[in-house]
């Protein structure tokens, strides 16, 4: 069972159709008890970093997901912002994160057209379980004014270029985390979530 | 490197892809969501799904459509069309959506585009403007009107001035759709086109007249555009000939316009 975190300002119920169709069995979760014999969590995101980390306070969601990632060990896969709420600060609105993955969330130069919207090819760093077969050059869908800038560059476990390589896929422990929308990019995007569901949280 | 995207345009009447030429005498071409779906296998990078009647007929976007569109698209989807409210931005959101698409109701009220980017992120609200070449004038610098209620209500505003000022309020991607090529086949109109992507730092969508693959090269080299907006050479009835997504990627690949290549699966 993968739990979906689905808060105001996310976009659980486009996760939860990828799920869907890969035959994955899913719940969207809006309370700690709908994390309760979850195996695995999804935190999806779309929008600003303020806006999701007001609305993931709000929901009180925080402290129980924290549990079952760091104490129990559960999978854990966050999206777009649902990665850039995992480091400990970001540009965007001067917040702090979770800090799960110590670095910064940074903006993209005015020099670059802002938001980076697109298709754009994530090459990946080294071998890891949840990559695996993603090929050179995958293409995935990235919509984002921000990217997460890892303090350890180890946790880069995909890069892109946008105006100079950004990391794209941050991995470390039993987390991992896209910048680009994986239940947004097409049949590449649906088989990193199908590795997802088959990962056991060790690398 | 960043792809340029082919974006799919539906314009829905009661859950049906129509075509229309110049915003008028629409045909019935599909099922929405059967259309996104084969659209989705043959790999396009993207889906636009307008409700043309909501904002005409005062009622709430179509969601049911929305949810089933969304069902079977695993690429961006925008949806637009009768949202007035954040609360309706964020039901379309909750159906499926990824982004929205606001047009007449943004020109009325233009703090929706505000409210919007800061509920949901500026990446999320799509400002779309219908645009037609009037003439040079006095507090229309570049001759190009902003019309609204599906092209029929002139606004007096200057687009290039309502594209600075919509991206200045939070909009995180502008789509420029000629009136006069709109369905005709004929070509976006690239100094417009232009002229916003100039004027923008956002992502700008050429959108209305492309007929040949020609018409999408020029968008996204000459109108300088990261996006365009096809529909007629896709499906129209009205094409004796439609092409693939296939076909038109290794068309403009061909061309050296950069594309998401396609995906074996």
């Amino acid at each position: 069972m993968i739990a979906v975190i689905d808060y105001r300002a996310g976009n659980a119920p486009s996760v939860g159709y990828a799920l869907e169709r890969l035959g994955l069995e899913h719940r969207l979760a809006a309370t700690a008890a709908d994390l309760d014999g979850c195996e695995r969590i999804v935190l999806p995101g779309v929008g600003a970093a303020r806006a999701t980390l007001d609305s993931l306070h709000h929901s009180g969601l925080i402290e129980p997901i924290a549990r079952r990632v760091h104490d129990d060990g559960v999978p854990f896969l966050g999206i777009c912002i649902g990665l850039q709420v995992l480091l400990d600060h970001s540009e965007e609105g001067d917040v702090d994160g979770l800090g799960w993955v110590p670095g910064t969330v940074r903006r993209f130069p005015d020099s670059l057209r802002v938001p980076q919207i697109g298709w754009n090819a994530v090459r990946v760093t080294r071998p890891h379980p949840v990559t695996d077969g993603l090929g050179d050059d995958a293409y995935c869908y990235f919509v984002n004014s921000y990217f997460a800038d890892p303090a350890d560059p180890e946790a880069a476990l995909g890069v892109t270029d946008y105006g100079g390589e950004f990391c794209s896929i941050v991995a470390r422990d039993n987390i991992v985390a896209t910048q680009f929308h994986a239940e947004k990019s097409g049949p590449v995007g649906l088989a990193l979530l199908e590795r997802f569901a088959k990962w056991d949280g060790t690398c | 490197m960043l792809t340029k995207r082919l974006i799919a345009c539906f314009d829905v009447v009661n859950g049906r892809v129509t075509k229309a030429q110049q915003f008028q005498d629409n045909i019935d071409v599909a099922p929405a969501e059967d259309l996104a779906q084969q659209l989705y296998e043959d790999q396009i990078d993207e889906i636009v799904f307008y409700d043309i009647k909501a904002s005409a007929e005062k009622r709430k976007i179509d969601l049911d459509t929305v949810r089933r569109v969304a069902h079977h698209v695993f690429v961006p989807f925008t949806v637009g069309g009768g949202i007035r409210s954040i609360d309706d931005m964020y039901e379309v959101l909750k159906a499926g959506a990824e982004k929205i698409s606001v047009d007449s109701m943004a020109v009325r009220e233009p703090d929706i585009i505000r409210q919007g980017a800061e509920a949901f992120g500026r990446q999320c609200i799509v400002l779309s403007t219908q645009v037609k070449f009037v003439g040079i004038k006095p507090g229309l610098p570049s001759g190009y009107e902003v019309f609204i209620d599906g092209a029929r209500l002139a606004t007096g505003l200057d687009a290039v001035d309502w594209v600075r000022r919509g991206e200045d309020l939070g909009a995180g991607e502008i789509v420029v759709n000629s009136i006069d090529r709109d369905g005709t086949a004929s070509g976006y109109d690239l100094d417009i086109t232009r002229a916003v992507a100039d004027a923008v730092n956002v992502p700008v969508i050429a959108s209305g007249g492309a007929g040949t693959v020609e018409h999408i090269a020029d968008g996204l080299t000459a109108g300088a555009a990261q996006a365009a907006i096809i529909s007629s050479i896709l499906y129209s009835p009205r094409f004796e000939r439609n092409l693939g997504v296939r076909e038109l990627k290794d068309a403009l690949l061909a061309r050296d316009v950069p594309m998401r290549p396609y995906v074996a699966v």
